[in-house]
């Protein structure tokens, strides 16, 4: 009977714990939804009118279709690649088990302790040099910062993959190429799906390194749009969590299909 | 795969030669440029350590590397109380474990940015509107003062961040084998000494992730603390990253900026190693 009550008494803890946790959503969504005087008259309570007006005037403000296009284009590029050149990589390096190997790895490995602020300023003028300040050169950047942790989980699986598989297919006839696309990577699936998703997680919320590279009006991704946008609507809060709330919905939208996989990829990717 | 294929080093060219020009090759001309007086134009001069020497003499830095320092303290011992907590909750064989646990992950998923400009909602006009209603002066004024600033700051990363680290420990808690939790039982021990000498030990390398994850992540932090306060008030709110960004973007003074960035990358690395090191080390003597 003890027992029970405890049980029933930390699930009571856990719900209080989560509406305090949806608090700051529940209070965006409700004054989003508010006239400008609703605001400062009642922050706390539902609107006394609900009006759509500042989604209106926020989605326009935004560019919201094209900036969503932008940044669904440059997470998504930049994903496919880091999953596909880590996996090739990590791949050559788990099958040759040479020192020059074992030194690479070491540097991938190595390289996670880098801090991004600590090259940012010498990356910002050599690829300005060059005129490789755009899109293209931000999807770049984005492979060279997230591959060391994708080789890095990618390795720890190739590892439980045997060799003789391998093997078998180079004996049916499949060059070096053939047996990594077909045979390797088709079981590196679920391990891809982990480290997509942690760098799509960082890199469609990332900030700085946007701002620093790509800054032509109409390239800018969500964040990016969104910092300009609020420094414009800073006192006229019911545009601006009518924009953090438009900018919030993809978000909500993936994490409803695909929470159990998103959960499960940050803690493999946490723990390994 | 030998070596001379040239498969191998096809396989390896994009991550490589991404590695090198992003990384490795700006690391070591950012080592070059902290010795100069570079303004990100033109030709460096060598100036010696003078950028250095002078770093340790600008108050507004050192303030900024305190600031940086405090804040990590206590969010390392904030959030991991908080995330263990949760993870407690969610265990603990609940009907609602899934919906909580959606629920107290769903903050990690947002950019810092966003959850920054919410929170100043909140601290500002909902802080203030509380304050007004029970007339407690502790409500008022958020985010105007350096402490509040500061608290502010450490509620922001807590609650992002908390859902985080629950769900490392989790997968710990997770893998303690049931049975050796019924035994204990059966021998008597009440539900602290279960947690103590059992759950406890075998949780312990969830600590090593999760404390070098939350330091790191707190030392580093830059776009909650630009959403959330942009250094006010007087940059007292200001950390290391933020600072670093601010004098090579805002102030041109690329050189010095890079020295600060040099510092600010040893410290980082040598801690995350340390950490790595000493919590290694108690593992095995468990």
């Amino acid at each position: 009977m003890r027992g029970k009550w405890k049980l029933w008494l930390i699930g009571f803890v856990g719900f209080i714990l989560a509406l305090l946790w949806l608090t700051p959503f529940y209070l965006m969504l409700v004054n989003a939804f508010k006239m400008k005087r609703d605001i400062f008259a009642d922050t706390l309570g539902l609107p006394e009118t609900w009006t759509f007006e500042n989604f209106r005037q926020a989605y326009e403000q935004l560019d919201f279709l094209r900036t969503l296009f932008n940044s669904l284009l440059i997470s998504g590029v930049s994903v496919v690649i880091i999953i596909i050149f880590s996996a090739m990589a990590a791949y050559a390096l788990s099958r040759n088990k040479s020192k020059i190997s074992s030194l690479l790895f070491f540097v991938f490995v190595a390289a996670m302790l880098i801090p991004f602020q600590s090259v940012m300023i010498p990356l910002v003028a050599q690829f300005g040099q060059f005129g490789m300040l755009n899109k293209a050169g931000l999807i770049f950047m984005y492979l060279g910062f997230g591959c060391s942790l994708s080789i890095f989980l990618y390795h720890g699986t190739l590892k439980g993959i045997p060799l003789s598989l391998d093997e078998a297919a180079k004996i049916d006839g499949a060059n070096r190429f053939q047996v990594f696309w077909y045979i390797i990577f088709p079981l590196l699936k679920p391990m891809s799906i982990t480290v997509g998703i942690l760098n799509v997680i960082w890199i469609w919320n990332d900030y700085l390194l946007p701002s620093l590279v790509i800054g032509g009006a109409g390239s800018e991704t969500i964040p990016l749009k969104l910092f300009f946008f609020f420094g414009q609507y800073t006192k006229q809060w019911h545009l601006a969590l009518a924009g953090l709330t438009l900018s919030i919905i993809p978000v909500i939208i993936a994490y409803f299909f695909a929470q159990r996989q998103i959960i499960k990829g940050i803690a493999d990717g946490a723990v390994k | 795969m030998r070596n001379r294929d040239a498969a191998y080093w096809l396989f390896l060219t994009p991550v490589l030669a991404a590695l090198i020009l992003v990384v490795i090759v700006p690391l070591i001309y950012g080592f070059y440029y902290s010795f100069t007086d570079w303004n990100g134009l033109g030709t460096p001069d060598f100036i010696g350590l003078k950028n250095y020497m002078d770093l340790f003499t600008d108050k507004g830095f050192l303030d900024t590397f305190w600031f940086t320092i405090k804040f990590s303290v206590a969010a390392i011992v904030v959030i991991n109380i908080i995330g263990l907590s949760l993870a407690l909750i969610v265990t603990s064989k609940l009907k609602s474990s899934n919906i909580l646990r959606t629920v107290f992950f769903m903050p990690n998923l947002i950019g810092g940015l966003i959850l920054g400009f919410i929170w100043q909602f909140i601290f500002i006009k909902v802080f203030g509107a509380i304050g007004d209603l029970t007339g407690i002066e502790a409500f008022n004024g958020w985010l105007s003062t350096t402490d509040t600033g500061f608290w502010g700051l450490i509620i922001l990363t807590s609650w992002q961040m908390a859902g985080y680290i629950m769900i490392i420990y989790i997968a710990y808690l997770q893998a303690v084998p049931e049975d050796l939790i019924e035994a204990a039982k059966i021998d008597g021990a009440n539900s602290f000494q279960r947690f103590r000498h059992i759950t406890f030990p075998l949780v312990a390398p969830a600590f090593t992730v999760s404390l070098f994850l939350t330091l790191s992540h707190s030392f580093k932090i830059y776009d909650q603390n630009l959403s959330l306060t942009n250094g006010a008030p007087y940059n007292s709110t200001e950390m290391v990253a933020m600072n670093i960004v601010r004098s090579a973007f805002t102030e041109n003074d690329m050189a010095y900026a890079q020295a600060k960035a040099v510092i600010f990358f040893i410290i980082v690395a040598v801690v995350s190693l340390t950490q790595v090191y000493i919590n290694k080390k108690r593992e095995v003597e468990l």
